[in-house]
């Protein structure tokens, strides 16, 4: 543990990363109380007004303000991220390492619900579960999640496959470990690594995903705000109202780079042979 | 091997069939019905015996079971139906049509990817947390955060309006009949050079992460140290070595995605006014047009089924590992 | 029924032409000149973009605006509406309607001949009659000929068309589009016209151009027929882009890669202003045939108190709505026809913006207590409902955001719901399962508004969706559409109008304003209630500014 501390901290760009995700979180969770304006209140007077002092980041085709619109839409953009990217990784870390470990029966069964997942077109489940249930920012996150572990769930079981035969996993299995405690403390570790390459760009995916689905006009109700649905709007006045395709845009884009630059940074710090070789190059330097 | 490769092979038919099953159910049985255009607005005339009449046409009215049977028999005789949008088309002709140009698109696009990704991916690597590995990972990343239609519409505005260097979208210009031969080549080319470089931009990053993850793991391996230790050069080290290790989940990673190639993403397509098969798709399951939902849906999971077993295949074949436990899995 | 595009033809004669009539060349693409001269000259393009696909080429078996945008060109009815709304003969030469209206007798025009050279005879008149009463053929728009008692050939450019009860509607329903017999006889017998090679590869009618090519999702080429029975028209070759995105279409025009267009209301309002663009397009504005509104379910008791529906009425105020939602570009709406036609009628009941009515209106239907959060209560239960939109449509949701804050003013909670129209149709709207919604409807040149509001028209796949029913609406529905006399009809729909306006079963809010753009090349343009284009085989282009000349 102190040893990824260690490793975590050397590298600065993850240390970014992770303060961006931070900052965003804390203005996510105040946005009620530092938002300046109601941000669903149309005003029909301020229709695409510029940036100003009253508005630093403009107004949008209803005259609502754009940077309340932002704080509360980080909420809604930074949860997608978390919690579709959680429900699809948890997924597929289970049903990799089922199929992966135990091979067989389960490994084929699993790898068909794959092929079935792969198949069939996502838009089509996202219409009937958003026409059926109650279209929330939870069912959306769900369905992307549900939808989305598919290749989690090929990393884990390549893992599992390739990690099985290692010595010492056949090494742990021989002095009677169990499964259990086989997958848990030996493989599990190795098979972190693209997991989490996997994860961090499954969080901006989702992200950029929720955006696409505003385009198609499923994303989240109006009116409330997502960062996806203001970039949608924006894109029919990308002319004359140019902030409301450049902050959210931008936005996205420093959120997409923090996590990812976060992840590396952690699995690169995980990863025990690079924290060994990271040492080499330091004793080496001296 | 080689048995191995059949039983999955025959497997493949009845899965198929499953897989198919299961769709057609959930795809009927989600709400909606088909309906004759996506407009919000309705004309004040109509006509409700038009309904139960289109429905019959349909065979909507029949149970479930039996209108899958019905599909899937005329579906062995390679016969995709008829869409049920007001043209009435075949299935096939209007895949047919689109089919093309969304494969040309996406197989340009992964051919630039894979080759800029791979230099990217192992320069980044073995050069970690260099000016240059910075650079790129931010450059990347950018190209993956923006989306694909503010992206678009800027560069129409730039080469398109302002420039005037290249067409702003369509395939082809509305002359062009009259164009000489090569001008149409020319003419062709530019329209598509806007698409690819959106769709280019944004794809970089999957790959090149990946390449740089691949490499960066190969490059800590025992094998690499003892293979410096030999006094080879450190370009053949990674040139040789490392590389053709590093490779390995990319290739297995670009045989997954041969069903993705058949899909157009609408957003692109919607912007550039390009007839692919994401517009299609959308608009097919907007309009609930079911034989051409179905008649794609068989032809992605045929593809899939396939890309899968090539790709287990070949990475059987590749690591020695798997191949001998497969073996020994099958007592 | 007018067979022109139902979704955006007809308008008020409110024609804004803010470029210059006899305006000079954009100097960037044609030969300089001082004036271009008005003298017709043949040859030419106009490249026109089109939102959608076509679905079709044979309009009598679609619904969709695109499709009919096309047809207008390549077919013709026995009439048409001229730029003052009247009906004209197109393919008919003259006609005697009787004086009970029970028959009616076109003399068609002789040597008109379909685009594969046949004649067109009263064969085709009465053939594409049947194929529209044929209960196999898939179309919307059979019911018009439900009062038909007969169709007789009398003789080869005679037909005699009897009636079994005066219909209203009859001259103008045979505007539909003539068929040709003797390519479609087979197809229309077993029902299978969709699957007719005319419906995709060849369609054949008697109009201005004759099909040269579709390619779906692409585009649609369209050239002049030099037999027009009108005399040839002068531009030469008409391509539909198909462009999906209006940001990608107003680039285009910004590049020249097309000459006409719709503009989004931003487009015109803010985008279109400056010296380089007026020069180089003429904007067009009039109201367009279709009208939003705020629908209520007049099943549930909270909405069947006629005091909630007027409330509602005074809570939107409709100017700010139609800036907010049209920047300005569109006319408010009193009842469900258009301003400026022959049967508006503009003395009825108003509802301006007053939200303190609205409260006391709302507290004399029992909504007088509230809660916590300052919602309206009635036996302790707060006034709260679901508001649905069509996913798709940007200014039905941005209709419903505006609502939705009005009414949180007075007291009500909306909650929007966005929902696919697919699934919008089949499970909120035909099976009555909605509490309120944000809809259009498209209305034609004529009144007769039956299948909409009449008591009877409420089976699932019916239009009278909020299931209204008024006995005084429903006598006055029959009236007008049981005669042929303009001024008895005119009566009734004004009374019809007093009515609807009382009882606000719907809340009218507006008609948007149609805004097509067209190079300012384009000479001989006419500015009508039912668009621009209807005259479009007159459209020219002189001679020295000709864009295209392959063609």
């Amino acid at each position: 543990m102190r040893g990824f501390w260690r490793a975590f901290r050397r590298n600065r760009l993850a240390l970014i990363g992770g303060a961006v995700v931070v900052v965003l979180v804390v203005l996510a969770v105040l946005a009620p109380g530092i938002s300046p304006w109601d941000p669903n209140r149309p005003d029909v007077r301020k229709i695409l007004d510029a940036p100003s002092r009253a508005h630093p980041l403009g107004t949008d085709q209803l005259g609502r303000d754009v940077l309340s619109r932002m704080l509360y839409g980080a909420r809604v953009s930074l949860a997608v991220g978390f919690v579709s990217v959680g429900i699809a990784t948890m997924i597929g870390l289970v049903l990799g390492s089922l199929a992966g470990y135990h091979g067989g029966t389960m490994d084929a069964t699993v790898m068909r619900l794959v092929d079935l997942m792969l198949v069939f077109p996502r838009l089509f489940l996202l219409l009937a579960v958003l026409a059926f249930l109650r279209p929330s920012i939870w069912t959306i996150m769900t369905v992307i999640g549900l939808t989305g572990w598919m290749s989690v769930a090929r990393l884990v079981r390549a893992e599992f496959l390739s990690l099985k035969e290692r010595e010492f996993v056949i090494w742990s299995q021989s002095i009677g470990a169990s499964a259990y405690r086989t997958i848990w403390r030996h493989i599990l570790p190795n098979a972190i690594g693209p997991v989490l390459v996997a994860m961090t760009l499954g969080i901006p995916a989702a992200i950029l995903t929720e955006s696409g689905l505003s385009f198609l006009g499923l994303g989240v109700q109006p009116p409330h705000a997502t960062w996806g649905n203001i970039l949608n709007e924006g894109k029919d006045a990308i002319e004359i109202g140019w902030w409301l395709s450049a902050y959210p845009g931008l936005a996205i884009l420093v959120t997409v780079l923090s996590y990812n630059l976060l992840g590396e940074g952690i699995r690169d710090a995980l990863d025990p042979r690079l924290r060994q070789s990271v040492g080499r190059i330091v004793s080496r330097a001296r | 091997m080689l048995g191995y490769a059949l039983r999955r092979l025959i497997l493949a038919i009845p899965l198929l069939i499953g897989i198919t099953f299961v769709s057609f159910l959930v795809i009927h049985l989600a709400p909606g019905e088909p309906v004759e255009n996506q407009a919000g607005e309705s004309s004040t005339q109509s006509d409700a015996k038009l309904r139960e009449r289109l429905r019959e046409i349909y065979g909507l009215d029949k149970p479930l079971h039996v209108q899958y049977w019905n599909w899937v028999t005329r579906l062995a005789r390679l016969d995709f139906g008829r869409s049920f949008s007001p043209d009435a088309r075949p299935v096939l002709q209007k895949i047919g049509e689109r089919l093309p140009i969304t494969l040309l698109l996406n197989i340009v696009e992964l051919m630039i990817i894979v080759t800029l990704a791979i230099p990217i991916g192992v320069l980044s690597a073995t050069r970690q947390y260099s000016t240059f590995d910075k650079i790129t990972t931010v450059f990347v990343f950018v190209g993956f955060a923006t989306p694909d239609f503010w992206l678009a519409l800027m560069l129409m505005i730039l080469f398109g309006v302002q420039l005037g260097w290249l067409p702003i979208s369509g395939l082809r210009s509305p002359t062009w009949e009259y164009l000489a031969f090569w001008r149409q080549q020319w003419d062709f080319v530019a329209h598509l050079a806007l698409p690819i470089l959106v769709a280019t931009f944004g794809g970089l990053a999957g790959f090149s992460r990946y390449m740089r993850q691949s490499m960066l793991e190969v490059v800590r391996q025992d094998y690499i140290q003892s293979a410096r230790a030999k006094g080879l050069p450190e370009r053949v080290v990674i040139g040789k070595h490392a590389l053709r290790n590093a490779l390995l989940p990319i290739v297995t990673v670009l045989g997954l995605s041969l069903p993705g190639l058949i899909g157009g993403s609408v957003i692109v397509e919607s912007i550039f006014a390009i007839p692919g098969m994401g517009q299609l798709m959308v608009q097919a399951v907007f309009e609930r047009d079911y034989p051409v939902i179905m008649g794609n849906l068989v032809i992605v999971a045929t593809l899939t089924l396939v890309a899968n077993l090539i790709a287990d295949i070949t990475y059987s074949l590749v690591d020695p590992r798997i191949r001998v436990a497969a073996r020994r899995g099958r007592r | 029924m007018s067979r022109g595009d139902l979704l955006r033809l007809s308008g008020l004669l409110l024609l804004i032409a803010l470029a210059g009539c006899g305006g000079e060349a954009d100097s960037a693409v044609d030969a300089p000149t001082a004036q271009g001269s008005s003298k017709p000259a043949y040859g030419d393009t106009y490249i026109e973009a089109l939102q959608g696909n076509i679905s079709g080429l044979i309009p009598n078996v679609l619904s969709d605006g695109p499709s009919f945008e096309v047809a207008q060109l390549i077919y013709n009815g026995l009439v048409k509406y001229d730029k003052d709304l009247n009906l004209v003969g197109e393919l008919a030469e003259s006609w005697q309607y009787s004086r009970d209206c029970l028959d009616l007798t076109f003399k068609l025009r002789r040597n008109v001949r379909w685009h594969d050279n046949r004649p067109f005879t009263a064969a085709d008149v009465v053939f594409t009659y049947e194929t529209m009463i044929n209960p196999k053929t898939p179309t919307a728009y059979g019911g018009d000929f439900k009062a038909v008692e007969s169709v007789e050939a009398v003789d080869p450019y005679t037909v005699h068309v009897h009636y079994k009860h005066p219909n209203a509607k009859a001259l103008q329903s045979w505007s539909i589009w003539m068929l040709p017999k003797h390519l479609l006889e087979s197809y229309a017998r077993e029902g299978k016209l969709r699957e007719a090679p005319q419906n995709r590869t060849n369609p054949v009618g008697t109009g201005a151009y004759l099909f040269k090519e579709w390619r779906p999702g692409e585009k649609v080429v369209l050239v002049a027929n030099p037999d027009y029975f009108e005399g040839r028209p002068y531009v030469s070759r008409v391509v539909y882009r198909i462009i999906p995105s209006s940001a990608t279409t107003f680039l285009e025009l910004k590049a020249k890669g097309v000459d006409g267009a719709k503009l989004t209301a931003l487009q015109f309002k803010r985008q279109t202003e400056y010296p380089a663009f007026r020069k180089a397009y003429t904007k067009y504005q009039y109201a367009a045939n279709i009208y939003v509104y705020f629908g209520m379910n007049l099943r549930d008791p909270r909405f069947a108190d006629r005091r909630v529906r007027q409330a509602f009425a005074h809570a939107i105020n409709k100017r700010e709505l139609i800036e907010g939602v049209r920047l300005g570009l569109a006319r408010e709406a009193t009842g469900p026809y258009k301003p400026g036609t022959w049967q508006y009628n503009p003395n009825v009941h108003q509802y301006p913006y007053d939200p303190a009515r609205a409260r006391d209106l709302l507290a004399a239907a029992g909504w007088n207590e509230k809660n916590a959060d300052g919602i309206l209560l009635k036996d302790g239960q707060p006034f709260k409902f679901d508001l649905l939109s069509a996913q798709g449509s940007d200014e039905g949701r941005k209709v419903a955001e505006i609502i939705q804050a009005a009414l949180k003013d007075i007291g009500v909670q909306v909650e929007i719901r966005v929902i696919e129209w697919a699934a919008l149709l089949k499970e909120y709207i035909k099976k009555r399962n909605f509490e309120t919604v944000i809809l259009a409807w498209g209305i034609t040149p004529d009144p007769d508004q039956f299948d909409i509001w009449h008591s009877s028209k409420t089976s699932p796949d019916e239009l009278n969706r909020i299931g209204y029913a008024n006995p005084e609406v429903d006598d006055l529905l029959e009236k007008g559409r049981g005669t042929c006399v303009e001024a008895d009809r005119k009566k009734y729909y004004d009374r019809l109008q007093e009515v609807l306006a009382d009882d606000q079963p719907i809340v009218f809010l507006y008609f948007r304003d149609g805004l097509p753009v067209v190079s300012s090349r384009f000479r001989g343009i006419v500015p009508t209630p039912i668009g621009i284009q209807y005259n479009f085989n007159e459209w020219f282009v002189p001679l020295n500014l000709h864009r295209y000349t392959a063609g």
